[in-house]
C-alpha cells in the first residue's frame, strides 16, 4: 500500500508544481492547495499504514496506529488551512485593486515599485 | 608603549587637532603648524642613526590582539630607519612648499593637511613594523590617504578617476598581500617579521612557498607602479603637487620596494623571486623610460620617470637577491646590487622631489604643465633653471651629481650579471646590461627634453596665460634643498655609505653576515676604464644624437595604436566587467515569478536526484509494507483522475470542484487509515476552503470572459514530473530503510496514565506537544487578523479603477 501512496503522491506533488508554474493566481493557490494535500499524504503514509486500530484506549486493541503522524498532520492542516485563507483573501484584494490574476502583469513597473 | 610608537602615530594623532587650528587661526596658513611635525619626527629618527651603526636595532612591542599573535611591535633598524628617514624628512620640506603652493583664501587646507598627516602616520607605520598585520593596516591606509589627497580637486573628473584608478589597483595589490600574509602565518604560525626571517631556511621548501610569494609580489608590484600596473600612476598626477612630490615620488611608491626589501630575506633564495623581481623591474624600467618621451605634460614626463626609475630599483633589488647564493662576503661582488639600490633609491627621492616642485613652480608662475607651450624660461626663472638643471641632469646620470654615482652602480651590477652561474645567468644574462643600457639612454632622453623644451629654446608669451616670472622664495627653499643635497651626495657619498647604506644592507641580506660583522660600501667616482665608464660615454652620446634627430622619429610613437594601450585596456576592462555583470543580473532577475519558482524546483530536482545517485541512496523494499485493499485503489484512482482533470480543465469553477474532490477523497483516506480526528477537520476545512474559493472568484465580475485552458509548456511539464519523481523515489527510498523504530511506544503506554486521556491524537495536541498547538492558534489568529486588515484597510485606491 505504501508504494501505492508513494505514486499518488507523487502525482500530487506532480499536479501541484505545474499548476504554480502557470500564470493564473487562481491556479497557483489551487496548487498550493494539492501540494499540502500531498505533504499531508505523505507524513501520514511515512508513519507506516494500517498498523493496528484507531488511537483510541477505549479499543482496548494489541497494535494502534502511530498517533504522532497525525497529531503532525492535524497541525499542519490547520495552519495550511490559515494561509490559503489569507493567499485567497490577498488574491481577491489584488485582482480588485489591480484588475488581473495574471502574475506576469504583475512585475513592479517604474511608477509603484 | 615606548616613545617610537608614539612617534609613529604622532601624525595621526596630530591630524585630529588640525581642523581646529583651521578654524581657530584662519589668518595663519594651517601648514605653518603642520610643519613642526615632520621637523620633530626627523631629528628624532635622526637620533637612532648611531645605535643602527653599531647594528643596534630597536625593538619595542606593545599589545594589541595578543591572542592572534597581532601585536604593534615595531622595530627600528637599517632599512625602517632609512625609509623613515625619508618620509619625514622629505615630508618636512614637502609640507614648507605647500605652505607656498596653496593659497590659504581658496583651497580647504584643514581636509588636504588632515589627508597628509594621515598618509605620513601611515607611511612610518609601514616602514617601522614588524608585524605583518600592522603593516596591511597601515598600508591599506596609505591607499586610503593617497585616494583621498588624488581627489582632492574633487569638482574636476579626471581628479574623481585618477583617484579610482589608484585606488581600484593599490587595493586589488593590498589584498592580495594580505593573502601573502595568511600564506605566511600558516607556514610560520607567525606574524613577525624577524620570526619568519629566522624560520626562512626551511620555508623554501614548503608547498605555500611559491603562492606566498606570487601574492607578496602582487601587492609590491601594484603599490611601486610596475609594468603591467603602472597605469594608475600617471593618472594620480591630478593630485596637488605637493602630494605628487611626496606621494607619488618619495614615498607611497616605494612602499613595495620597501616591501620587497624587507622579505628578500624570507623569498630571495628562490629564482621565482629572482625573476619576477628582476625582470618586471627591468621591463618597467625600459618600458617608462621608453614611454616618458611620448608625454608632452611636465608632470606625466615626471610620473613615467618614476615609474622607470622604480623599475630600475626593482630589478637591482632582484638582482641582489641573487647574491644570496654566494657565501664568501668578502669577495661576494654581487651584493654591489643592493648598494645601487639603496643608493639609488635615496638619489631619486632627492631629485625627483626637486623635479615634481619644480613642475609645480612653473604651473603655478606661467598656468601651463604643457611642454609645448613652454620654452626659454631660463632668464625668468633663473633659480628654478639651476635647480632642474641639477635634477635632470643627476636624474640622466651625469656627473658630478648623484645619479652618475648609482647609475654607475647600476651598471656594475648588471655587468656583473653576466658573470653569474646560477638561473641559467650563463646564456641569458648578458641581456640584463644591455637593456639597462638602452633604458639609459631613453632616460637621457627625457630628462634632456624635459630640461631644454622648459628652459632653452625660444619663448612663447602668446601661449601662457601668465607672465613668467621667479616663484616666491618661500616655494624655491625646500628645492634647493634637495638640490643642494643631491650635490652633497654625489660629491661625498661615503657621508651616507656608513651611516644609512650598510645598515639597511645588513636588513635586506642578514644571512651574509657573521657575528660581528658589517657591509663595507664605498663608493668612489672614479674606477679607472672599466665597462661602466664606456656604457656611461655611451649613453651620453647615442642620447645627444638622438635628441638632435628627435623630430624625425617621434612619429613612430604613433605607429601603436591608442586601442592596444595599457591604459585603454584597463577602461575596457572596467566598462566591460560592469556590462557583463549589468547582463547577466538582466538575464536571470526576470522579475516574473515564474522563472524563479523554475530556478528553484529545477535545483530541488538536480540536487535531490544527483544526491540519491552519488550516494546511491535510493532502495525499495517491499518487505514491510501493508496489504492492499480495493477501496483505496478506488480512492487512489479518484485522487489521481481529479488531480490530473485540474490541468485540463476550462473554466475555473470545475477546477474549484474538483480541489474539493481531492480534499473529500483525502479525508477517505483518512477513514480508511484509522485517523478519525485527520478526517474529520479534513472535511470540515475542505468545506471551507472551497466555499472561500468560490467566494472570492464566482462573484467576481467579468472573470469568466478571460477562463482559458491552460497552454502547455515543456519546461513546466518537465519540471513538475520532475518533482513528482522526486519525491516518489524520495517516498520509496525513506520508507524502504528505516533506521530505527518509532518512539509512538511511550505515548501509546502513557496516554491515560500520565494525562487521563483517552484519545491518543487529541493528549498529544494538548498535553506531550501543548506548544505546537497554541502556536498553530497563534496562526490562526494572525490569519484572520491579516485577512480583516486586507478587507476593511484601503488607504491607496486606484483612481481609474
Amino acid at each position: 500500500m505504501e508504494i501505492l501512496m508513494a505514486f499518488v503522491i507523487g502525482i500530487l506533488f506532480m499536479t501541484a508544481t505545474y499548476l504554480m508554474l502557470s500564470k493564473s493566481l487562481l491556479r497557483i493557490i489551487i496548487g498550493t492547495g494539492l501540494l499540502s494535500h500531498g505533504a499531508h499524504l505523505l507524513i501520514l503514509t511515512m508513519g507506516g499504514l494500517k498498523r493496528g486500530t484507531v488511537p483510541l484506549l477505549g479499543e482496548h486493541a494489541e497494535h494502534y496506529t502511530d498517533p504522532l503522524p497525525q497529531a503532525l498532520i492535524l497541525t499542519a492542516i490547520v495552519i495550511s488551512f490559515g494561509v490559503t485563507a489569507f493567499f485567497l483573501v490577498l488574491a481577491y484584494r489584488s485582482y480588485q485593486e489591480l484588475g488581473t490574476d495574471n502574475v506576469e502583469d504583475m512585475k513592479g513597473s517604474e511608477q509603484n515599485d | 608603549m615606548s616613545l617610537l610608537h608614539i612617534a609613529i602615530v604622532s601624525p595621526l594623532l596630530y591630524s585630529i587637532f588640525i581642523p581646529i587650528f583651521y578654524k581657530n587661526f584662519h589668518r595663519i596658513h594651517t601648514g605653518w603648524f603642520v610643519l613642526p611635525l615632520p621637523v620633530l619626527l626627523l631629528i628624532y629618527f635622526l637620533s637612532f642613526l648611531t645605535n643602527i651603526t653599531k647594528q643596534n636595532t630597536v625593538i619595542e612591542s606593545m599589545q594589541w590582539i595578543p591572542s592572534l599573535g597581532i601585536n604593534f611591535t615595531a622595530k627600528a633598524d637599517g632599512l625602517g630607519l632609512l625609509f623613515a628617514l625619508l618620509i619625514t624628512g622629505i615630508g618636512a620640506l614637502v609640507v614648507s612648499y605647500s605652505i607656498y603652493y596653496l593659497a590659504k583664501d581658496k583651497e580647504k587646507l584643514n581636509t588636504f593637511y588632515v589627508y597628509l598627516l594621515l598618509f605620513m602616520g601611515a607611511m612610518l607605520g609601514i616602514v617601522l613594523s614588524d608585524n605583518l598585520v600592522v603593516m596591511y593596516a597601515f598600508w591599506e591606509l596609505t591607499s586610503f590617504s593617497s585616494f583621498l589627497l588624488i581627489g582632492f580637486w574633487y569638482e574636476r573628473d579626471q581628479s574623481r578617476y585618477g583617484a579610482q584608478k589608484s585606488m581600484l589597483i593599490t587595493v586589488f595589490g593590498g589584498l592580495s598581500m594580505l593573502g601573502g600574509i595568511i600564506l605566511l602565518y600558516i607556514m610560520t604560525g607567525t606574524f613577525s617579521i624577524t620570526e619568519i626571517i629566522h624560520q626562512s631556511p626551511v620555508l623554501f621548501q614548503h608547498d605555500l612557498f611559491v603562492p606566498a610569494l606570487i601574492c607578496v609580489l602582487l601587492g609590491a608590484f601594484t603599490k611601486s607602479a610596475q609594468f603591467p600596473f603602472y597605469i594608475w600612476l600617471p593618472d594620480a598626477m591630478e593630485a596637488p603637487t605637493p602630494v605628487s612630490a611626496y606621494l607619488h615620488s618619495a614615498t607611497m611608491v616605494k612602499a613595495g620596494i620597501y616591501l620587497v626589501a624587507r622579505l628578500t630575506p624570507v623569498f630571495g633564495v628562490s629564482s621565482v623571486w629572482f625573476w619576477l623581481v628582476a625582470g618586471v623591474g627591468m621591463i618597467t624600467l625600459t618600458w617608462g623610460s621608453v614611454f616618458a618621451i611620448k608625454q608632452t605634460d611636465l608632470k606625466g614626463i615626471l610620473a613615467f620617470s618614476t615609474v622607470s626609475q622604480l623599475g630600475m630599483i626593482m630589478s637591482l633589488l632582484g638582482v641582489g637577491s641573487a647574491a644570496l647564493h654566494y657565501d664568501a662576503l668578502d669577495n661576494n661582488i654581487f651584493t654591489v646590487a643592493v648598494t645601487a639600490a639603496i643608493f639609488h633609491l635615496i638619489n631619486h627621492a632627492t631629485f625627483k622631489g626637486s623635479l615634481f616642485m619644480v613642475a609645480g613652480i612653473i604651473d603655478h608662475e606661467t598656468g601651463t604643465r604643457d611642454i609645448r607651450k613652454l620654452g626659454g624660461l631660463m632668464h625668468f626663472m633663473p633659480i628654478t633653471f639651476t635647480i632642474s638643471l641639477i635634477g635632470t641632469f643627476s636624474m640622466a646620470g651625469l656627473p658630478p651629481f648623484n645619479g652618475f654615482l648609482s647609475k654607475e652602480m647600476f651598471f656594475t651590477a648588471m655587468v656583473r650579471v653576466t658573470q653569474m652561474d646560477i638561473f641559467n645567468l650563463e646564456t641569458v644574462g648578458v641581456l640584463f646590461p644591455i637593456i639597462a643600457w638602452v633604458a639609459s639612454i631613453f632616460t637621457f632622453l627625457y630628462s634632456m627634453m624635459l630640461f631644454f623644451k622648459t628652459f632653452t629654446g625660444k619663448h612663447q608669451p602668446e601661449k601662457l596665460e601668465k607672465k613668467p616670472h621667479e616663484a616666491p622664495l618661500g616655494m624655491l627653499i625646500p628645492p634647493v634643498i634637495l638640490v643642494s643635497l643631491v650635490i652633497i651626495f654625489g660629491l661625498f657619498p661615503n657621508l651616507l655609505s656608513e651611516s644609512l647604506i650598510s645598515p639597511a644592507m645588513a636588513s635586506i641580506l642578514p644571512s651574509l653576515l657573521g657575528a660581528g660583522e658589517e657591509f663595507v660600501v664605498h663608493i668612489s667616482f672614479w674606477h679607472g676604464f672599466t665597462i661602466e665608464v664606456f656604457m656611461t660615454l655611451g649613453v651620453i652620446l647615442l642620447g645627444i644624437i638622438l635628441y638632435k634627430t628627435l623630430p624625425k622619429w617621434i612619429k613612430a610613437y604613433g605607429i601603436m595604436p591608442k586601442k592596444f594601450s595599457l591604459f585603454h585596456l584597463y577602461d575596457r576592462l572596467m566598462e566591460g566587467s560592469q556590462s557583463v555583470s549589468y547582463k547577466v543580473t538582466n538575464k536571470y532577475m526576470t522579475g516574473s515569478i515564474h522563472s524563479y519558482l523554475v530556478y528553484i524546483f529545477a535545483f530541488f530536482i538536480l540536487i535531490l536526484l544527483l544526491t540519491l545517485y552519488w550516494k546511491e541512496a535510493f532502495r525499495l523494499d517491499s518487505s514491510n509494507v501493508s496489504s492492499i485493499g480495493i477501496y483505496e485503489c478506488v480512492l487512489a484512482l479518484f485522487v489521481v483522475v481529479s488531480s490530473i482533470s485540474i490541468l485540463f480543465v476550462k473554466s475555473r469553477m470545475t477546477s474549484i470542484i474538483l480541489l474539493g474532490a481531492v480534499g473529500y477523497t483525502v479525508s477517505l483516506y483518512y477513514v480508511l487509515f484509522r485517523a478519525p480526528d485527520l478526517a474529520l477537520t479534513q472535511l470540515v476545512i475542505e468545506t471551507i476552503s472551497v466555499a472561500l474559493f468560490l467566494v472570492c472568484f464566482y462573484h467576481l465580475p467579468k472573470f469568466h470572459r478571460y477562463e482559458t485552458r491552460m497552454r502547455f509548456k515543456i519546461t513546466n511539464a518537465l519540471v513538475s514530473v520532475g518533482v513528482g519523481l522526486v519525491v516518489t523515489a524520495i517516498a520509496l527510498s525513506a520508507h524502504s530503510q528505516k533506521l530505527f523504530h518509532s518512539i509512538s511506544k511511550y505515548y501509546v503506554e502513557n496516554t491515560y496514565e500520565e494525562a487521563a486521556g483517552k484519545n491518543m491524537v487529541n493528549v498529544i495536541l494538548v498535553d506531550f506537544r501543548g506548544f505546537d498547538t497554541l502556536f498553530e492558534i497563534t496562526v490562526l489568529a494572525i490569519a484572520s487578523l491579516g485577512i480583516y486588515g486586507m478587507i476593511k484597510l484601503r488607504i491607496y485606491r486606484r483612481k481609474d479603477g
